[in-house]
């Protein structure tokens, strides 16, 4: 136990270290810039709060979008009417989403399996159709929730925060939460949550959580109420999707409808598969992969490919330049869809299989790095998963 | 509102902020703040012999093909401005103070990112271009939510935005912003253009349908095109709102058949209005007759690319666009000659209203001398000119909206080759579709203050 | 009345689109127990292989257009037209139904490719591994066709006989504005023999029987010494075929473009679920249900007493099914539940 405990503590100081110290390490792959890096915290977030649900349950949600879309609505509702600060504007994202994930959860959890995993989907995709159309007095439907000059701030206005002619930033006590500062923020809230979800897969509650994953029947057999645990997990989740929700609109203060359609929750479900699901690490890594992807590949343009190829003679440059620009740029989706099959097949369990295999060939083992046993547990409860 | 600039009142905080920014950054010293040069006066000042612009266009999902032609026309427009190709319709435009070699002395390079025609995506594409590649101008998109999202952002990083292909009344209306421009019509001057044509084509007595798109520019262009074609005298029989992305609208469309509505007006962009229209004309509603009269289907916002994936339904059909490459004034002429010679197909309408506004943007940043947001943005502010393809052209101080002729078309019934399916039934002179500023569709927006992100 | 017995019509027709798809989707799901992503990407490569018929039927010697310089306008000759004169066009007016030929053995040999190759190897591997891989291969198949065919739709018409309106009214007295596009008729009249096809198929044939058998119990099957295995590849290439059958045929309504499938692919799971798991009827009779709800819910009658009901109809159905009846209308107890 001891024994754990303490590289429980090193898992979560190299996690730690390595999150503050992104600027550093991401320059090399051109990804150190803030916006991208918020989003690596953001989607973290969300990944980590997802596997909560899935890894730890093996109960597959398909409509997590829903809890990420209403902590943003939330948030700005927040901005609008109260203040600035975003203090309490996450702290009604994580509100709203608790109790959205509860509603949900609720009845969702008395289904398991497929039929759980498409009726989370329904309601997600009730919200997001609804937030699109009919809802929009209160999400601004397609345009999303922006603020605006005229909005009260009550909080604001009381304190006596000058009104501008441009409109106000989101701010943390006069610090203003875009760009860098954003990010350490993000950072900070990141390695916050990772450690609550470090301590609830170590704790009992975490362990009764495998146990329904490996064997519902065999729980329910032995007396055992399961589904006030799944609820739970369910519930803490959907705070973690709120809170991602509340932190993007930390970063910017705009929420969309679409966060919540499908596309966005199947995204957190590929992240989590593709990082490694179970694991603590791995869905933050699948988080930060995808969106990296997103955000660098998709850049990639003619223009610039003709000039990293330049040193080719001219006749191969064009070849090349050619063949790579089916992968970059628009061809972008060819890439990731490529990465989702490579990695799947090569590599069951996600990237942290691979890690794991790495650490191997290092012979570095198991007691260095507690994360392999916890995905070959994992792994072989997800056969009925 | 008036366009002061007031920097002074956030000063001390704005301090205090780099102050901390700094403090954090020691640590990562990433690269990209040198790109700030805490001394330059507005954000991303171009320190070296080049500025970078951003042109942010959807290069996935269902505007791609739209998004691909926008991309064309920028890399173009750079092409020329460089000083390189034939120079396209920097020959044309009147008055002009480009000079052929880049902006200001500095060659011009570009960066590109795909909005996915979704906000979250397009801003994110938008940031890593501000922050990463220190752009001091965006352009692009395809859709005014995408538009929108986008302006907000350069608002608040301190760049301009150039509006690309966005047709919302809210772009330059109620979501107006200080560094924002529009070059683009809205639906409120395709209403204004459309309706003495349909007067003159179906008369004075009819009963129209709407199916409207459930968001806001469905609402907008609904809006607008019922007010115009009430002034005619038509009446709405009924206003159906449609799921955006429903694929099938049969369920839709037959409801029509059942009613007195002689007239369906069509207010789908995209995959849905080539869907609803294929399906209507399936639905034999063409063939139709209403109290004597031949029933009619409108699609006030058309492009030529919509056009091709509605193949032979679209003839005959009433639309309004923005340009089209079969203009013969000079400008058009010398844009779809460059275009078509450099690409081999002629340029879409939101091709020119791209390839425009980046010709604009660098003409205002020589005649304001700077690429400093505030300035250029004042040397655009009632800025008249002419030779872009759409005759004289002002872009109102007011609200940041270009005002020109708007032209109305009509499905080509004989197209002779596979670009020629639109023919132009009337250019609708400016005065008809010019509104006021604070125009009940239009109110509720302010302006600001422009900021230059420093 | 009038306005009623369409909007049926309708709903049996988006119904049957639904359940076609469906069907693919749920024998795969109930025989190899596998979550399969890439069907809506069967789907739309069906109705690509209608485009790329017709492209190559309607495929011409290219005469430019010389009063446009500036770029390549052309007029086209068609090669099919100039060699036979009087078949050519017909064959050419027929592409649709016709590119089903071509659309059969294609879909066939994709199918077995795909499970022989890919999704074998998966049987065993948790579900999630299952989406992540088929969900990759589905993203790589769309963005094969956006490269070689752009993202915008593509239209297809249907044979010009079948261009208009059936006026049913008059054919049974009704009155004259009950009228329903002959495309429409047919493709509802297709899909309804397709399926009646696979029931058969599974129903009477010993082939079918041991499928039906292994959807009951895979292992006891294959105790029995009977190669479930190969005949489970023939089932996923039979869904493929499926599938693509309707993509073809479905191409004159919805013009065909890249994302199609994916479009349709959290429809189709939706209407599996609802449905039940491993119930083939299941899968058809939910895809007829909600297909009419749809088409009622859309009525502006409906919609004026609750705004926006035809936004999330089918997902309040989906709801409600699955509370009311835990397995769906027809799910057998025990099929992906855990």
């Amino acid at each position: 136990m001891n024994k754990s405990g303490l590289s429980d503590w090193v898992l979560f100081f190299c996690f730690a270290a390595a999150v503050l110290t992104m600027p550093l390490w991401l320059a090399p792959f051109g990804a150190n810039y803030p916006d991208l890096m918020q989003k690596f915290a953001i989607f973290g977030v969300f990944a980590i709060g997802f596997n909560i649900l899935f890894g730890l349950t093996g109960y597959l949600s398909f409509g997590h979008a829903a809890f990420l879309g209403a902590g943003s609505y939330a948030a700005i509702w927040s901005y609008k009417a109260l203040t600035m600060n975003v203090l309490p504007a996450i702290i009604f994202a994580v509100i709203v989403a608790g109790i959205f994930a509860l509603l949900i959860g609720f009845v969702s959890l008395r289904r398991s399996g497929i039929y759980f995993s498409i009726l989370t989907l329904a309601f997600a995709q009730m919200s997001y159709n609804l937030a699109y159309s009919v809802l929009t007095p209160i999400t601004n439907g397609e345009t999303g929730l922006q603020l605006t000059l005229s909005d009260p701030r009550v909080l604001d206005a009381m304190a006596g925060v000058a009104v501008t002619s441009s409109l106000p930033n989101p701010n943390i006590f006069g610090i203003k939460t875009s760009g860098l500062p954003g990010f350490y923020f993000c950072a900070v809230v990141l390695i916050i949550g990772f450690f609550i979800a470090l301590r609830i897969t170590r704790s009992p509650f975490g362990m009764m959580l495998k146990a329904i994953k490996s064997n519902q029947t065999r729980m329910a057999y032995t007396g055992f109420n399961t589904r006030p645990y799944l609820l739970w997990a369910f519930v803490i989740s959907g705070m973690y999707a709120g809170l991602a929700g509340g932190l993007m609109a930390v970063t910017d203060p705009l929420a969309g409808a679409e966060r919540m359609q499908w596309t966005a929750s199947g995204e957190v479900v590929l992240m989590t598969i593709l990082g490694g699901a179970g694991t603590l690490v791995g869905p933050v890594i699948g988080a930060a992969l995808i969106k990296y992807f997103e955000n660098i590949f998709s850049a990639f343009n003619k223009f610039e490919l003709q000039q990293v190829f330049s040193f080719l003679p001219e006749g191969i440059q064009d070849v090349v330049v050619s063949v790579v620009s089916m992968f970059v740029g628009k061809g972008w989706h060819l890439t990731l869809g490529l990465i989702f099959m490579i990695v799947v097949i090569f590599l069951p369990g996600g990237i942290m299989e691979g890690v794991r295999r790495i650490a191997r060939v290092f012979g570095l083992g198991k007691k260095k790095i507690t994360e392999p046993a916890s995905v070959a547990n994992s792994q072989q409860g997800q056969v009925n998963g | 509102m008036s366009n002061k600039k007031t920097p002074l009142s956030t000063w001390t905080r704005r301090d205090v902020l780099k102050a901390s920014a700094a403090s954090t950054a020691i640590a990562g010293a990433p690269m990209f703040f040198s790109r700030h040069a805490y001394g330059a006066d507005f954000l991303n000042a171009p320190t070296g012999d080049t500025v970078t612009l951003g042109f942010n266009v959807p290069q996935s999902g269902p505007y791609a093909d739209e998004g691909a032609d926008e991309l064309r026309a920028f890399e173009l427009a750079v092409e020329h401005l460089n000083g390189e190709g034939d120079g396209g319709m920097m020959n044309t435009l009147q008055p002009s103070a480009l000079k052929g070699n880049g902006i200001l002395g500095k060659k011009v390079a570009y960066v590109t990112g795909d909005t996915q025609t979704k906000s979250d995506a397009a801003r994110a594409s938008a940031k890593r271009m501000i922050e990463k590649d220190g752009v001091v101008m965006v352009s692009g998109g395809s859709s005014s939510g995408v538009a929108i999202a986008v302006q907000g952002l350069c608002q608040e990083a301190g760049v301009i935005f150039m509006a690309g292909l966005t047709h919302s009344n809210d772009t330059t209306g109620k979501d107006r912003k200080a560094n924002g421009f529009r070059h683009f019509f809205n639906g409120y001057m395709s209403g204004a253009a459309l309706g003495p044509v349909l007067e003159k084509a179906y008369g004075t007595d009819r009963r129209a349908y709407h199916l409207t798109a459930d968001y806001t520019w469905g609402w907008t262009q609904e809006a607008s095109v019922q007010a115009s074609t009430e002034a005619i005298g038509w009446s709405t029989e009924q206003k159906v709102l449609t799921p955006v992305g429903a694929g099938d609208f049969s369920q839709y469309i037959t409801p029509i058949l059942n009613s007195e509505a002689d007239t369906l007006i069509l207010n789908h962009y995209g995959k849905d209005m080539i869907n609803s229209l294929t399906q209507a004309v399936q639905f034999g509603l063409r063939d139709k007759q209403v109290n004597g009269k031949d029933f009619q289907i409108i699609v006030p916002l058309y492009s030529r690319l919509m056009a091709q994936g509605a193949g032979d339904n679209v003839k005959g059909i009433y639309g309004s666009t923005n340009w089209h490459w079969s203009l013969e004034d000079e400008g058009s002429k010398a844009f779809v000659k460059s275009f078509g010679a450099k690409f081999g197909n002629p340029p879409s309408q939101a091709a020119h209203t791209c390839y425009v506004q980046t010709l604009l943007y660098a003409d205002a940043a020589e005649r304001a001398g700077t690429f400093e947001p505030c300035q250029l943005g004042k040397a655009l502010e009632g800025h008249k000119f002419d030779g872009m393809g759409n005759g004289p052209t002002e872009y109102r101080a007011e609200d940041h909206q270009c005002f020109k002729d708007v032209l109305v078309v009509k499905g080509k019934d004989n197209p002779s080759s596979q670009f020629d399916l639109l023919e132009i039934v009337e250019i609708t002179p400016r005065a008809q579709v010019e509104y006021a500023h604070d125009h009940e569709m239009f109110a509720g927006g302010d302006l600001g203050s422009c900021n230059n992100g420093a | 009345m009038d306005a009623i017995l369409l909007q049926i019509l309708n709903g049996l027709d988006k119904g049957a689109a639904y359940a076609l798809i469906a069907l693919g989707l749920t024998l795969v799901f109930g025989t190899l127990g596998v979550v399969n992503f890439a069907h809506g990407a069967i789907f739309m490569l069906g109705a690509f292989c209608a485009v790329t018929f017709n492209r190559v039927l309607s495929m011409s010697t290219k005469v430019r257009d010389e009063s446009i310089t500036a770029f390549e306008a052309y007029k086209e000759v068609p090669i099919l037209a100039a060699k036979f004169p009087v078949a050519g066009p017909v064959i050419l007016d027929y592409s649709v139904p016709l590119a089903l030929i071509v659309a059969i053995p294609i879909m066939l040999l994709l199918g077995l490719a795909m499970e022989r190759g890919l999704v074998r190897h998966f049987y065993k591997r948790p579900h999630a591994d299952q989406i992540l891989v088929t969900f990759g291969l589905a993203i790589i198949l769309q963005e094969i066709i956006k490269h070689y065919f752009g993202a915008n739709p593509i239209p297809q018409s249907a044979p010009s006989t079948f261009a208009g309106s059936a006026n049913i009214g008059a054919m049974f007295g009704l009155g004259d504005n009950l009228v329903y596009p002959w495309w429409r008729l047919i493709y509802l009249a297709f899909s309804v023999t397709i399926i009646g096809a696979v029931f058969a198929f599974l129903q009477f044939t010993t082939f079918g029987m041991v499928v039906r058998a292994g959807m009951q119990d895979r292992e006891m099957v294959g105790m029995l010494g009977i190669n479930i295995q190969r005949r489970f590849s023939i089932v996923f290439g039979l869904a493929a075929v499926v599938a693509g059958m309707a993509g073809v045929m479905y191409t004159p309504i919805l013009p065909p473009d890249y994302h199609m499938g994916m479009d349709f692919l959290v429809l189709s799971f939706v209407v599996v679920v609802v449905g039940g798991m491993g119930s083939l009827g299941g899968a058809v009779l939910a895809g007829f249900l909600l297909g009419i709800l749809q088409s009622f819910a859309s009525m502006n009658e409906v919609k004026s007493i609750i705004p926006g009901i035809d936004q999330i109809i089918i997902y309040l159905v989906a709801v409600v099914v699955l509370l009311v009846l835990p397995r769906g209308l027809l799910g057998r107890k025990g099929v992906m539940e855990e």
